[in-house]
């Protein structure tokens, strides 16, 4: 839980003061919202008749056979409305928008996901909305940007910085700053100033009150480890916040690596971040000593963030989740296993997840189990594996 | 009664604003003194960020210009300590709260002293999250300025109360970078600030013409002219210092007739 909008020495509201009184303001309206039985009923009929929840746990059977160990459990936010699960964080803050009388929403995306989500719910609602995207991030996933736009929703190149993720954040922050009264900033993960990660974190939870609730179905008992992959940290904190108290539970980030931990071309934030203050938060980034932030690869768009959730930072710093670096081709083998043996096609996030339970299924015992997350499906990133691999297809 | 405000305080000020490390370092000091010379009252300094998420493009392309020549915060304290062989004027360091943190408030602050820096402008440090900074401020004559928005309202009595130095006013929601509109309700939010702080009150943002200048310098006991000066800089080259005398100069004027 948060305190004054800390966890543990993580979190906080480092922002220009144009945004104070509107973060206030958001935080009060929420709480009050929180607890509000109108606010929660509207929400949750949106996620089952809207966005198709509860999402599956699925037993994947072949996974579970090929690497001999734990059962391996497929929480299923990839057959989620728009293929992912931010559209449980976006109904949420939508809702919380309407509500305080906004016309406008604006979000950041990396690799789309978030936008497409953002668009969506905006249609849905009737309101206006606008997207920013890196120009990098708009090359890799021109199928997302076409989908934003065939939702009415206009998407803006940013072409700061390393244009990815981290200059689509800024350039958000910017226009809300810009135009604070009628905008709201739909925060596409767990990270940002106060109550951002808190109220991410209360939106996303929907995957592991479900998921607990279904291995306990299935099995009779708690898992022995939730995997979730982790750019931000909304899918993992999500996937991990009804068994924080569940001591027997291991919570496992899988952040990525892209072509190594040795190298400057990755996003393991946890492996190799320091304590710093950024987008509004204290939390652990990726930064030089003088605290200039790095500019941070993956091949995976939604995982390329030089940092990480406060909540995220504080689980690491007090043990409680351990967060592990995968790397770029440990994350296109694994897409590929997931593909053959399961006929599923994971985005490459996901895939981070799956690859890191390749690794920790064979030394579970099989009447142990684990639940690893599909935050996403893969569709998007059919043509970047293919490059990957050096195949030529038309997209 | 602090040193910065003294310098502010019964007259109408021009506060100037350079990226340390743009083009140069050893420009920075010149450009500093020329300032200093056509008369601006007190002298920020950016110490460049990677990520400067309340600046505008011209700003943050110097902060990209100077990181990308390797400037430091050790070369930024370097600029102060020549600057301060020749002058006395006021200086203050504008950044963001990351490269601050990294050096450590305490040790920060007491370089800051050292070097005779006057005050530190932090804008993604809102007062809620300013106790740890304060605390290693204690004792040293550094002053932290206040920002006040257009859209502060209620936290203006509190924000006052903790203000030092002076009282920064963002004459519009939206990032630095010059425009020609500005808050509507600049004159509201200035007199409620009267009520609770003596403080000089200077506003920036946006501003870049004398004409503008002298309208705010009306409402306030100065201003505060960036991204002009940024701009100024990166186009003139070395005839910066001169032109920069100058336009000090024609402000100073607009603002005190």
């Amino acid at each position: 839980m948060t305190t004054n909008g800390k966890f543990g020495g993580y979190g906080g509201q480092f922002v220009p003061e144009t945004l104070m009184q509107e973060l206030q303001e958001i935080e009060t309206v929420y709480l009050k919202l929180r607890e509000d039985p109108e606010f929660q009923r509207e929400l949750h009929d949106l996620l089952d008749n809207y966005a198709n929840r509860p999402s599956l746990l699925y037993h994947a059977q072949h996974l579970t056979e090929k690497l001999g160990g734990a059962q391996i459990y497929l929480k299923r936010e990839d057959l989620n409305h728009t293929g992912a699960h931010k559209i449980n964080n976006v109904l949420g803050q939508a809702l919380v928008a309407k509500r305080m009388g906004k016309q406008k929403l604006i979000a950041e995306t990396g690799a789309g996901q978030h936008g497409v989500a953002t668009a969506t719910v905006a249609a849905l609602l009737g309101l206006e909305c606008e997207i920013y995207m890196g120009k990098e991030d708009i090359e890799r996933q021109r199928l997302n940007v076409f989908r934003m736009e065939l939702l009415g929703s206009q998407v803006h190149e940013v072409t700061s910085g390393s244009m990815v993720l981290k200059d689509a954040v800024n350039a958000a922050m910017q226009a809300w700053v810009t135009d604070v009264d009628r905008t709201f900033y739909v925060l596409g993960s767990a990270v940002g100033p106060h109550p951002f990660p808190m109220m991410v974190r209360d939106f996303q939870s929907v995957i592991s009150t479900e998921s607990r609730r279904q291995i306990v179905q299935a099995t009779g008992k708690l898992p022995d480890a939730v995997v979730a992959c982790v750019g931000g940290g909304s899918n993992a904190i999500g996937s991990f916040a009804a068994f924080l108290d569940d001591e027997s539970v291991r919570l496992i980030g899988c952040e990525a690596a892209g072509k190594g931990v040795h190298t400057k071309q990755q996003a393991a934030t946890i492996t190799n971040g320091t304590d710093g203050i950024f987008h509004g938060m204290k939390s652990k980034f990726l930064q030089s000593p003088a605290g200039q932030i790095d500019q941070v690869y993956s091949i995976s768009a939604g995982l390329d963030y030089p940092g990480i959730g406060p909540e995220h930072a504080a689980l690491a710093t007090a043990g409680r989740a351990q967060y592990v670096p995968i790397t770029d081709d440990e994350a296109v083998q694994a897409f590929e296993l997931i593909a053959r043996t399961e006929g599923i096609i994971a985005a490459i996030e996901s895939a981070h997840a799956i690859a890191y339970v390749e690794k920790l299924a064979p030394t579970m015992r099989p009447d142990q189990t684990i639940i690893c997350t599909l935050s996403g499906r893969g569709d998007k990133d059919v043509a970047a594996i293919a490059k990957y691999k050096g195949v030529q297809i038309d997209e | 009664m602090s040193k910065l405000t003294a310098a502010l305080t019964a007259k109408k000020a021009l506060i100037g604003f350079v990226v340390a490390g743009d083009p140069s370092c050893e420009a920075t000091v010149e450009n500093i003194l020329a300032l200093a010379q056509g008369g601006a009252d007190v002298i920020e300094i950016g110490i460049p960020f990677s990520d400067p998420v309340a600046d505008g493009p011209v700003i943050a392309a110097a902060d990209q210009r100077a990181l990308d020549r390797n400037v430091t915060t050790d070369d930024v304290f370097d600029v102060v300590s020549q600057v301060r062989e020749q002058s006395d004027v006021p200086l203050v360091f504008l950044t963001y709260v990351n490269p601050v943190f990294q050096v450590g408030y305490r040790e920060f602050c007491r370089r800051c002293t050292a070097l005779g820096v006057d005050g530190l402008i932090i804008p993604d440090l809102p007062y809620e999250e300013q106790d740890d900074l304060r605390s290693a401020m204690q004792d040293l004559d550094l002053d932290l300025i206040q920002l006040v928005t257009p859209n502060s309202k209620a936290r203006i009595p509190k924000i006052a109360q903790r203000a030092q130095g002076f009282v920064y006013v963002v004459s519009a929601t939206g990032v630095t970078g010059m425009r020609n509109d500005f808050e509507a309700n600049l004159a509201g939010v200035i007199a409620e600030l009267r009520q609770y702080t003596k403080l000089p009150i200077e506003i920036g943002f946006g501003i870049h013409t004398p004409e503008q200048a002298h309208e705010m310098s009306q409402l306030a006991d100065g201003v505060i002219v960036g991204s002009q000066i940024v701009d100024l800089i990166h186009r003139a080259g070395a005839q910066a210092p001169a032109q920069l005398i100058d336009y000090a100069q024609e402000m100073k004027r607009a603002i005190t007739e």
